[in-house]
């Protein structure tokens, strides 16, 4: 580990001060800590922002509900609104890491995790994303749980989120808190591709912080849920997982909002499954129509050939499961 | 007084190990230790061309960077133990050459650990690399063993049912949670180490021969080991290093390996190629089988295992050929990992049986039962014991066995598909020459010590069982110490070994502690036992006295007070057999139920069952652990673990606990063992046959089965994962 100095700040403002000196932020750790004994990561400062106020999950005036940044994932998980409404990120939650790492980490920590892409992780490899411009080793090497989507010549990476599945599904917007001021994203354009800069994962700009998540209003009707696929049943990373949300009313799919996980470079939202499916009558045979579309697009590597298939169970499954088996 | 050994009584070291206070090798204090840390080769094959180590030796608190620029040259002698393979063992920091990805070629010591890692990461080495050679298929072979009985050529040929497949198994890795960890001191020209070694005298051998001074000169401690399965036999780079180190510094000197040195810096279970090529009758009688196996080890040392015995005993068959091929790869040498070569046979074997079975349409346990023998094919002699059939009658009946629908791919629950599958196993009964001291005092309790190790198996508690019943005492009064090379020399704590020949020791050096009290009160005309015959004393609650007469004796207090004798001890000791009158196997028969997905590729173990003929059980709580235990790696092995290679460079690609699969609590489903009542008296005189080894043989068989069984789809490679089944 390299050395670096700590501090703890009270306020926002503090925090963006701190932020625009050049420190990282740092709260649960769970990620941050572990790459700095890799010495993948080597902030010359650490700032710690867990005492700031952005613990709270509240109702918004739409009927939607913000996570505060600070919240841990067990409490998000737990939390009375969020299962209510919105069940998918409630199991996004649960299915992610474990129970000790859910009692640390926090839901702007959980998006801004960075790939467990093993060359990445291992600072002897050559990895554009850590060191820009070195190679990429897992495009020629052992790339089993790598994207089949959204990756590029310089990167394959997967995002490794559960969360940020369900909500790039559910259509979140990130707030932020800068120098400049506040802003907003929309979850779906935060995470960035690697395209020629896989080193920049995050449209996140110096000394910026994530203040708190906005999930929008489902329709009351709807039903959500996410299925995670992966070797062993607990403790790992998705190589394929499904958020699915859809809102049936009069034996009709009104709205469908679908997302993948494990298979992108960021989370991937399946804009042509969700339009297979509205407006039309829930089946088995819809099911699997859909889900045929999941992979659109897919440019599987040398070990993730099954990823393909896989992913196009997984959704079909989890439209099943959340969508009834009529 | 009850008796202590057949008891499930909970282990004697359990407080100390969940309240922390058990030291396990990094653990122990050492007054000015200073830390090393390990720089790895980050090519897999090559030369170094250069080290430049001037910002590490910059870093405050550095005391020494040492390469094989710098390190003074060792001595090296020749050394050889049982456990060390042929070959030449790496002489670390010795010279510019990098034999696998991983290796030692630098260390850097500083006065704190922190201080030790940052420099580390500082060491800028230079490398003359070439592609390492990692494939085993194609690669030349060492001269292969080869076995044969019979003309299996010939009879496969006339077979009226033959079957060949080959089965391959993924390199696996041993990940104790305890890392590997040398504390090293030098006084004078006098080394003590502290290691996490299951092989106190290997240990003080190598390091002996390494630095040119007398065996007598090296102290090995080594009190706890948090769980090994084999990667403790040897005396690994690291140690070497650690006393290279100190030697340098002089300062006592500790290096722990990290989880990502684990994976090169270790042995680990060898990848394995194996064919099988059997024959037999329409009623599923073999009558030859062949077997051809290639396995990696290094290139400077030829790994050998267990791997010959199955398919020369397990079966009556009359035509078996063997030829086993030793393939030397650029990667490090690899060791003993649970059940060595067994697992892997057996692996191979019994999922050929299980394939016989379905080409006959001949229920897979009474195949087995059709082809037991009744002595061993192999070397003619009598079994000892074995009691297989049992095994495989009793797992049936519990497992629910008669109410698995033969054909596969014909039980649904849901998404899934249910199978059921079973294998049998068998592991030999390895014994070697050991001693233990004991001593009774004055208080009347007893100390017991034999320079044996306790890497989960429960040596602490199962030898204080024995001494506590040869003693007539009850277990709080009896102490039990091991982990010192001072101590009486016993076998290496690995192939199931430390029950059938340290206990045969520690119940010898305690026969005889008993006899001598007993003859010194039935001697003694102050005794109440006075002119009692020997033989009609018996021992319990801390005493002697009459069998017939049990209000007539005294206590060992008593008698040792009254004496004057503050102690009485002895040096007991056991040998095995020079000659073996029998064929001495633990047998294993193991049932696996499993549900798969196979829309989504998943495999999840519902249940499982193992019923073992392992001879007497001193203690069947101890047992449990290493039976579930096995049960649990077995999962690993069949479904989860695989050491990946990166074929451009020999890079371990997953040397992590995250990306190294191996089960978790959720993957760990209802686990059942059952043990034969009884004992082998042939065996060894406390009539044990050995349990951590075949505990794990037949568990992956028995789980690929299942899952061919749920599915009709034969998987031959291991781990079996998603892309198979999808």
């Amino acid at each position: 580990m390299f050395p670096f100095s700590y501090t703890k700040v009270s306020t926002v403002r503090e925090a963006l001060a701190a932020g625009q000196r050049g420190g990282r932020f740092i709260a649960g750790g769970t990620t941050l800590v572990d790459l700095m004994r890799e010495t993948v990561e080597r902030p010359g400062a650490l700032v710690d922002i867990s005492a700031l106020p952005m613990r709270h999950v509240r109702v918004t005036a739409g009927g939607g509900v913000r996570i505060g940044a600070l919240v841990r994932m067990a409490d998000a998980a737990v939390n009375r609104t969020v299962r209510a409404a919105y069940p998918v990120i409630a199991e996004a939650l649960e299915l992610s890491a474990s129970a000790q790492l859910r009692n640390m980490a926090t839901i702007g920590g959980n998006i801004m995790q960075r790939t467990r892409c093993a060359y990445f992780r291992d600072v002897s490899a050559p990895c554009n994303k850590r060191r820009p411009g070195s190679g990429c080793a897992a495009l020629g090497g052992y790339n089993r749980t790598h994207a089949i989507l959204g990756g590029s010549e310089h990167c394959v990476a997967t995002h490794p989120s559960d969360l940020a599945v369900a909500l790039t599904a559910l259509e979140a917007t990130v707030h932020l808190a800068g120098p400049a001021g506040e802003r907003r994203v929309a979850f779906a354009d935060f995470l960035l591709r690697p395209g020629n800069t896989p080193d920049r994962e995050q449209d996140l700009r110096p000394g910026e912080l994530i203040t708190f998540v906005e999930v929008p209003a489902l329709p009351r009707t709807s039903r959500s849920g996410y299925l995670k696929v992966r070797d062993r049943q607990s403790y790992e990373f998705a190589l394929t997982s499904a958020a699915v949300a859809l809102d049936i009313r009069g034996g009709v799919i009104r709205t469908a909002r679908v997302a993948a996980g494990g298979v992108g470079t960021v989370p991937w939202k399946l804009s042509a499954v969700e339009q297979q499916l509205v407006g039309r009558r829930p089946s088995a045979k819809l099911w699997a129509e859909a889900a045929e579309r999941a992979a659109d697009g897919a440019q599987p590597l040398e070990h993730n050939g099954f990823k393909v298939d896989l992913l196009k169970h997984t959704v079909e499954r989890q439209l099943r499961v959340v969508g009834g088996n009529k | 007084m009850n008796q202590a050994v057949g008891a499930p009584l909970s282990r004697v070291d359990g407080k100390l190990k969940v309240t922390g206070q058990a030291p396990y090798a990094a653990d122990h204090h050492v007054d000015g230790v200073a830390h090393g840390v390990i720089v790895s080769s980050t090519v897999g094959a090559g030369r170094i061309t250069g080290v430049d180590t001037g910002s590490a030796l910059a870093q405050p608190g550095v005391l020494s960077v040492i390469t094989h620029d710098n390190a003074p040259r060792l001595p090296y002698r020749p050394y050889r133990n049982f456990l060390v393979p042929p070959g030449e063992r790496l002489h670390v920091l010795q010279d510019d050459q990098v034999h696998f990805f991983g290796q030692p070629v630098a260390v850097v010591v500083a006065e704190t650990l922190e201080a030790a890692q940052h420099a580390a990461s500082l060491v800028d080495v230079a490398y003359d690399g070439r592609p390492p050679t990692l494939d085993l298929t194609g690669a030349p072979t060492n001269e292969p063993f080869s076995y044969a009985r019979g003309d299996a050529g010939g009879a496969l040929g006339s077979a009226a049912v033959r079957l060949e497949m080959t089965y391959r198994a993924a390199r696996n890795h041993h990940n104790a949670l305890e890392p590997h960890a040398t504390i090293a001191l030098w006084d004078g020209d006098r080394l003590t180490v502290w290691d996490k070694t299951q092989y106190l005298v290997g240990a003080q051998g190598e390091l002996a021969a390494v630095f040119d001074i007398p065996v007598e000169a090296v102290r090995v401690i080594c009190p706890f080991i948090g769980g090994a399965f084999g990667n403790g036999l040897r005396c690994w780079p690291h140690t070497v290093v650690a006393a290279l180190a100190a030697r340098v510094t002089k300062r006592p000197v500790k290096v722990v390996l990290t989880r990502r040195q684990l994976y090169f810096g270790v042995g680990y279970r060898p990848t394995y190629e194996y064919s099988v090529r059997l024959g037999g009758d329409r009623q599923g009688r073999l009558s030859a089988m062949t077997h051809d196996a290639r396995f990696e080890t290094s290139r400077y040392e030829r790994h050998g295992e267990g791997i010959q015995a199955l398919g020369q005993m397990l079966y009556e068959t009359p035509n078996v050929s063997q030829t086993f091929r030793n393939v030397p790869l650029d990667v490090s040498t690899p060791t003993w990992m649970r059940g060595p070569g067994y697992s892997t046979a057996a692996y191979a074997i019994e999922s050929a049986l299980d394939e016989l079975a379905h080409e006959l349409g001949v229920d897979p346990i009474e195949l087995r039962l059709r082809n037991e023998p009744d002595d061993d094919p192999a070397s003619g002699l009598p079994f000892s014991t074995r009691r297989l059939r049992e095994c495989l009658a009793i797992g049936a009946r519990e497992f629910g066995w008669h109410k698995r629908k033969p054909e596969p791919r014909s039980t649904v629950d849901g998404d899934r598909l249910i199978g059921i599958g079973m294998a049998a196993g068998a592991y030999h009964t390895l014994r070697g020459a050991a001693r233990a001291y004991a001593r009774l005092t004055a208080e009347g309790a007893a100390l017991v010590q034999a320079g044996a190790s306790d890497m989960g198996p429960g040596t602490y508690t199962s030898m204080t069982q024995i001494a506590a019943d040869a003693l007539g005492l009850t277990m709080s009064t009896v102490r039990f110490e091991l982990g010192d090379s001072t101590m009486p020399q016993v076998p290496p704590h690995g192939g199931s070994q430390t029950m059938a020949s340290v206990g045969s020791a520690v119940q010898n050096a305690c026969d005889q502690l008993r006899q001598q009290a007993i003859t010194l009160a039935v001697t003694d005309e102050r005794s109440p036992l006075h002119g009692v015959k020997a033989e009609d004393v018996i021992v319990r609650d801390g005493g002697m006295r009459v069998k017939n007469d049990p209000t007539r004796g005294e206590t060992y207090r008593q008698l040792l007070t009254r004496l004057n004798r503050t102690h009485l001890e002895v040096i007991g000791s056991y040998a095995p057999p020079q000659q073996p009158r029998f064929s001495t196997y633990a047998y294993a028969a193991t049932f696996a139920e499993v549900a798969v997905d196979a829309r989504l590729g998943v495999v999840r173990v519902r249940r499982m069952l193992g019923v073992y003929d392992a001879g007497r059980i001193v203690n069947p709580k101890l047992a449990d652990s290493q039976a579930l235990g096995a049960m649990v790696g077995g999962i690993g092995m069949t479904l989860l673990e695989h050491t990946v290679t990166d074929r451009r460079d020999g890079r371990i690609v997953n040397a992590n606990f995250a990306d190294y699969l191996v089960p978790v609590n959720a993957d760990v489903p209802d686990l059942r063992a059952i043990y034969l009542e009884g004992n082998d008296p042939d065996a060894d005189p406390i009539g044990v046959k050995g349990l951590g080894e075949v505990v794990m043989v037949g568990v992956a068989p028995a789980i690929a089965n299942a899952v061919f069984h749920a599915t009709g789809r034969r998987v031959r490679e291991l781990p079996i994962t998603a892309e198979a089944l999808l």
